[in-house]
């Protein structure tokens, strides 16, 4: 059966991450009992070093077997810290970042031998770890900072090193990348290997040279953008103007200039006076990818709105607001839950915003407001069991989405480890499952099908066998080519699409 | 040059040169910052075969390192062997000028400018001018923004075909992909054209600055208005209504606020380069409607120009275009909605008196003036205040002392404490243009009460304050009118109140003189040693410190010693620590000059010397480092810590 695309099929290519996986938070929590230790350890989705290049197919052992094993408990939990938070591939594709709950910042790097060879084009190997943030604690308002990394946001390229913008609840940090291949030799007073000279040996003065060495990759630092946050961060955007970014809470959006970190403008508040008039709260923001004076918001109440900072400083007042009536048929206790949307994406070409609410992804076209112009169905079966997702508080997952290089395909996540691909023109749409059991090199995904009551037809999974702590909530597509990045929730899946 | 001296000479140098890659960021930036004394050493040859190409492969040094580094460069010609070598430098400028920093990259092109004087024509085109092509067509976006400050210092110097090809390259530029280098080029427009012949300002620098100043970032058409300065300056007459006017108008009714901010924040200066007539016919119009912006930022922006736009209206009529064009906006902009607005309006709305005469001032200017002085907002008044001076010329200031008091007073009790700090800063000046009766009448009492304020900042503001006003009234003043005043808070049962006697008495005793010092404040002082909390007997320790070099040697051998020593002994730490800090810091007072100066030498080298810290004194070659300086000290029987100024910012371990 085709995938979308009409012939493209996609076939698995790589994990990060242990074979026990997809462990639940609550178990996982349970068993590791010293939350110092959940802290400091490589995550393991991340420890397979860069050594096996010759065999890129055996990437899968090699990652399970040097998962360090004096990282996991006695029972083998995996490590909260582990839980993949964000996944962004830079603007060329060819680094690849992940953010865990445990503030790391993972860099995987697109095998360089292998990019022309296009069955083997999608091997990410690691290139860089870092700790992005820390667990900090406020003593002013008693509250814990938790060190999960939100969102992490690559810079257009400046010079040889590379920059991303990483972000917890409070702080944003930039980071600079680089490597560096060569090393100073030399001392006057003392010999290489630090023993001292005499002093009265002392005859010539030597300057150091810079010789070759391995080529290492420093991940350090540049910049602390703090305290200008009293909600939880929840997006940070780069401007094209290459020279600002903005990063949004649950009521304001502030802009900074990415050199300057002791002031930033606030842009939007929807701070009502009085804090119990708060109707909705802001869920996610993005800039245009073109437009440098044009972002956009999205709110808790299922709508976008997009602003113009040319108007006015403050874009307290959207210049659009895109909103669907909703459908009195499917009023019900959860509307108001499930309409509240979790992502918004601006189309490659500026054009349309993808939303994602908690059952469907929607594309709005800029210059339609009252509808969205396609509408695409995640997993309609829920809707039936909104009542045991409350109780669960699943209903309140943010499932991200994004578009395909040319944006003429959307994907996001689902449960059961599915995710969701539509393809625009075609209006077909696959159920795909990134899984352990399908994880054979360059092996083909078989789409996936749920049934929703009836009889069950062989290959489909019944809605009542989801299982709803397997979701795949973070993915990304590589901007230029088929090659896309899913997060479990302690495995990183890469797939490519398959090559004739 | 090198080894000739000796190994004694060499020693310092290897630990600057060893130090250029310490891991510790302090001890590499110190020896960058004395990179000349290292290239010195090691001679012009050296310097350029060995010491440049390492510098060259730095750039993954820390900003503050690269900073330094670029700075010295820019100074280095001697050192590599004057103007025929100057070439040498370019390299590791070049690797500066594409670093991701943006103050690196502008401090190495700062130094790439500075450079290029030094070449030769010659030189100018076979290395200078490669390197700026380089730079123009690098990959990243950081080395085509360092390129554009470059073509304006290297054009003059080369010939025509090669002036042909920076043009060209410029040209690229301004319709580079990257925003960050049309910004970039767009904000070297104008001194660029200063350095194009006419003809070519004309076919080039126009068309550019058209399609800059329509660029669809607003981030690149603010920048454009800048360049519209420069450009206007340089056409004649006859050519800015064709040439500039047009673009200048779009500019001040952009779409984006950005823009027309821009506009209004360079308004002075636009009026300036495109003349009377202009300014008038186009300018007002444009600054009436920049004043009635619907963005508050444009209309603060605009106001805060006000005075400056008025005084440079052509003469003959100013006053009118003033009464019927501007006031109108400006008597609007008194009860803005937005109090950045009205603020910035009243820092300037003084000014206009001097401008308007005395007549229109009562007239039509005071009442706006007393309609800001009761502004709901503090900072609008404060702004009033502070320039008073202006009216006063004009007008006198008691047509406003009635409105003035009870405003200065409504502030000085403010609730917020950095309104009250405000205040007390301009008292001084108030004091000033009230004069002293006045003063005393109605505002001492303020000026005491802040003495006791319950925020210390303020009680610290109120002590400098009382020093200024005894500079501008005279020691008599103080002794009739201060001194007695703080000086009776000495018995105050609040120590808090003790102490700042004890400030006031820092802050006053230069300017009171010795007399008043010796006779009037010592005794408080020194009877206050006994006093119950530790916290007012160190502060004796500290004011006696600080009077000391006022006081004449009598009194401080038999009064001031006896007591310090009696501290030095105190049972608490802090008193004892402080009275030590005092007598050594006396005993520094009286020392014979020789040696000061040996215990100041010893700093000068503390670069080199700081490597010797794991080892001991004796081993230490320099004979005047701080290790024997200290022997000498302990051999004086200074055995107390010093604490003297230092020339460097830090104490040495002892």
């Amino acid at each position: 059966m085709a995938g979308p695309g009409g012939d493209m099929q996609w076939c698995f290519s790589q994990v990060k991450g242990a074979i026990d996986d997809d462990v639940a938070e609550e178990i996982v929590s349970a068993n590791c009992k010293s939350a110092e230790m959940l802290r400091h350890h490589t995550p393991f989705w991340a420890s397979g070093t860069p050594t096996s290049t010759k065999a890129p197919h055996c990437n899968l052992v090699a990652h399970c077997v040097s998962a360090p094993v004096g990282n996991k408990g006695p029972s083998e939990c995996a490590w909260t810290s582990d839980i993949i938070s964000t996944v962004e591939f830079n603007h060329t594709g060819e680094l690849l970042a992940t953010g865990d709950k445990g503030g790391r910042v993972v860099i995987f790097q697109q095998e360089v031998e292998n990019k022309n060879l296009p069955q083997f084009r999608s091997e990410y190997n690691v290139y860089s770890t870092f700790q992005s943030h820390e667990p900090e604690f406020d003593y002013l308002k008693s509250l814990e900072i938790e060190e999960k990394i939100n969102k992490i946001r690559w810079l257009p390229q400046k010079n040889a090193a590379q920059f991303l913008l990483s972000t917890n609840d409070k702080t944003i940090k930039l980071w600079k990348i680089s490597e560096r291949d060569k090393r100073p030799e030399g001392y006057n007073l003392k010999e290489e290997d630090g023993r001292y000279r005499d002093r009265n040996s002392i005859t010539a003065l030597r300057v150091p040279v810079l010789i070759p060495m391995d080529l290492m990759v420093e991940a350090s630092p540049r910049r602390v953008f703090a305290n200008a946050h009293t909600y939880h961060i929840n997006s940070v955007s780069v401007n094209s103007d290459y020279e600002t970014y903005l990063s949004a809470d649950d009521l304001r959006i502030n802009l900074w200039n990415l050199e300057i970190t002791d002031r930033s403008f606030n842009i939007v508040d929807i701070k009502p006076a009085n804090m119990e008039e708060l109707t909705e709260v802001i869920t996610a923001a993005e800039f245009h990818p073109h437009q440098c004076n044009t972002f956009v918001y999205s709110s808790s109440k299922g709508t976008i709105r997009l602003c113009d900072m040319r108007i006015s400083a403050l874009c307290d007042k959207h210049s659009k607001l895109f909103e669907e009536p909703e459908n009195p048929s499917n009023r019900s206790f959860f509307s108001e839950i499930i309409s509240s949307i979790s992502d918004v994406k601006f189309s490659h070409n500026g054009r349309y915003v993808m939303t994602r609410d908690y059952l469907s992804v929607k594309i709005w076209d800029l210059n339609m407001e009252n509808r969205p112009v396609e509408t695409y169905q995640v997993h309609e079966y829920l809707r039936s069991k909104l009542c045991s997702l409350y109780e669960n508080d699943c209903i309140f997952d943010k499932f991200e989405c994004c578009w395909n290089g040319n944006d003429s395909v959307v994907m996001t996540g689902s449960y059961n480890n599915f995710f969701r691909m539509f393809d625009r023109g075609q209006r077909r749409d696959a159920t795909l499952e990134a899984s352990r059991e399908n994880s054979k090199p360059l092996q083909v995904l078989k789409p996936r099908k749920v049934c929703t009551g009836g009889k069950r037809k062989k290959d489909e999974i019944s809605v009542d066998s989801l299982d709803f702590n397997k979701k795949i909530l973070h993915t990304a597509w590589h901007p230029q080519d088929n090659i896309i990045a899913v997060a479990t929730i302690n495995n990183l899946y890469i797939f490519q699409d398959k090559v004739n | 040059m090198a080894g000739a001296d000796g190994d004694d000479s060499l020693y310092p140098i290897a630990v600057l040169i060893d130090e250029l890659r310490n891991e510790d960021v302090q001890l590499r930036l110190n020896s960058i910052k004395k990179l000349s004394t290292i290239a010195l050493a090691l001679g012009v040859e050296r310097t350029r075969t060995e010491l440049l190409p390492f510098l060259t492969d730095t750039i993954y040094d820390e900003d503050e390192v690269l900073l330094a580094l670029a700075e010295q460069l820019g100074n280095f010609t001697m050192l590599v062997g004057g103007p025929e070598y100057v070439h040498c430098l370019l390299p590791p400028l070049e690797s500066l000028a594409t670093v991701e920093e943006t103050v690196v990259r502008d401090k190495a092109v700062e130094s790439l400018r500075k450079i290029s004087q030094e070449h030769s024509p010659v030189d100018l085109e076979v290395h200078f001018e490669p390197l700026v092509k380089r730079l123009a067509s690098g990959d990243w976006f950081t080395s085509r923004t360092s390129a554009c400050g470059l073509f304006s210092v290297c054009y003059p110097r080369v010939s025509s075909t090669v002036k042909a090809e920076i043009r060209q390259h410029f040209r690229t530029l301004c319709s580079d992909d990257t925003p960050m280098v049309r910004r970039a080029a767009a904000s070297k427009l104008g001194e660029f054209a200063k350095v194009l012949e006419l003809e070519y300002v004309k076919t080039d620098i126009i068309p550019l600055f058209t399609a800059l100043a329509s660029d669809e970032q607003d981030s690149v058409r603010l920048l454009a208005v800048e360049a519209c300065v420069s450009i206007a300056t340089l056409l004649p007459q006859e050519d800015l209504e064709t040439l500039v006017m047009p673009t200048l108008r779009q500019a001040a009714e952009d779409k984006s606020w950005r823009v027309r901010y821009m506009v209004a924040d360079k308004f002075s200066e636009l009026q300036k380069a495109v003349g009377p007539e202009i300014t008038k016919n186009d300018l007002v119009p444009a600054f009436q409607n920049l004043l009635k912006d619907c963005e508050a930022e444009v209309r603060a922006a605009a106001a805060n120009k006000v005075k400056e736009f008025c005084e440079n209206l052509p003469e003959d009529n100013r006053e009118q275009i003033i009464m019927s064009h501007i006031l109108p906006c400006v008597k609007e902009l008194v009860s803005d909605t937005n109090q950045h607005v009205k603020s910035a309006l009243a820092s300037v709305i003084m000014g206009l008196s001097t401008i308007l005469g005395k007549d229109n001032t009562i007239e039509h200017l005071l009442p706006l003036f007393l309609t800001q002085l009761k502004d709901e907002c503090p900072e609008v008044r404060l702004n009033i205040i502070s320039n008073l001076d202006c009216v006063n010329e004009v007008i006198g200031i008691r047509q406003l002392s009635q409105s003035l008091l009870p405003a200065i007073v409504e502030l000085a009790e403010d609730a917020k404490w950095r309104v009250r700090l405000a205040i007390i800063e301009y008292m001084p000046l108030l004091a000033g243009q009230l004069g002293v009766e006045f003063f005393d009448e109605k505002l001492n009492t303020l000026c005491m009460a802040w003495l006791i304020d319950h925020v210390y900042a303020i009680r610290e503001a109120a002590t400098s304050n009382l020093t200024k006003l005894v500079e501008k009234f005279g020691a008599e003043w103080a002794q009739n009118t201060i001194v007695p005043k703080v000086l009776g808070m000495a018995n105050d049962p609040n120590y808090l109140h003790r102490m700042t006697t004890l400030f006031c008495i820092n802050a006053l005793s230069e300017a009171c003189g010795q007399e008043i010092t010796t006779k009037q404040m010592l005794p408080v002082v020194l009877k206050m040693s006994n006093d119950q909390v530790a916290n007012v007997r160190f502060n004796v320790a500290k004011s006696l410190q600080k009077i000391g070099p006022v006081l004449d040697s009598n009194a401080l051998q038999t009064e001031v010693k006896p007591v310090l020593e009696k501290l030095a002994s105190d049972s608490d730490m802090d008193v004892k620590y402080f009275a030590q800090e005092a007598i050594s810091d006396l005993v520094w007072l009286a020392a014979p000059k020789e040696m000061k100066v040996r215990m100041l030498a010893c700093f000068d080298l503390r670069g080199a010397c700081r490597a010797e810290q794991d080892q001991t004194p004796d081993t230490c070659p320099h004979p005047d480092c701080c290790w024997h300086v200290e022997r000498c000290r302990t051999r004086a029987g200074l055995s107390l810590p010093w604490s003297f100024e230092l020339p460097q910012s830090s104490t040495p371990a002892l």
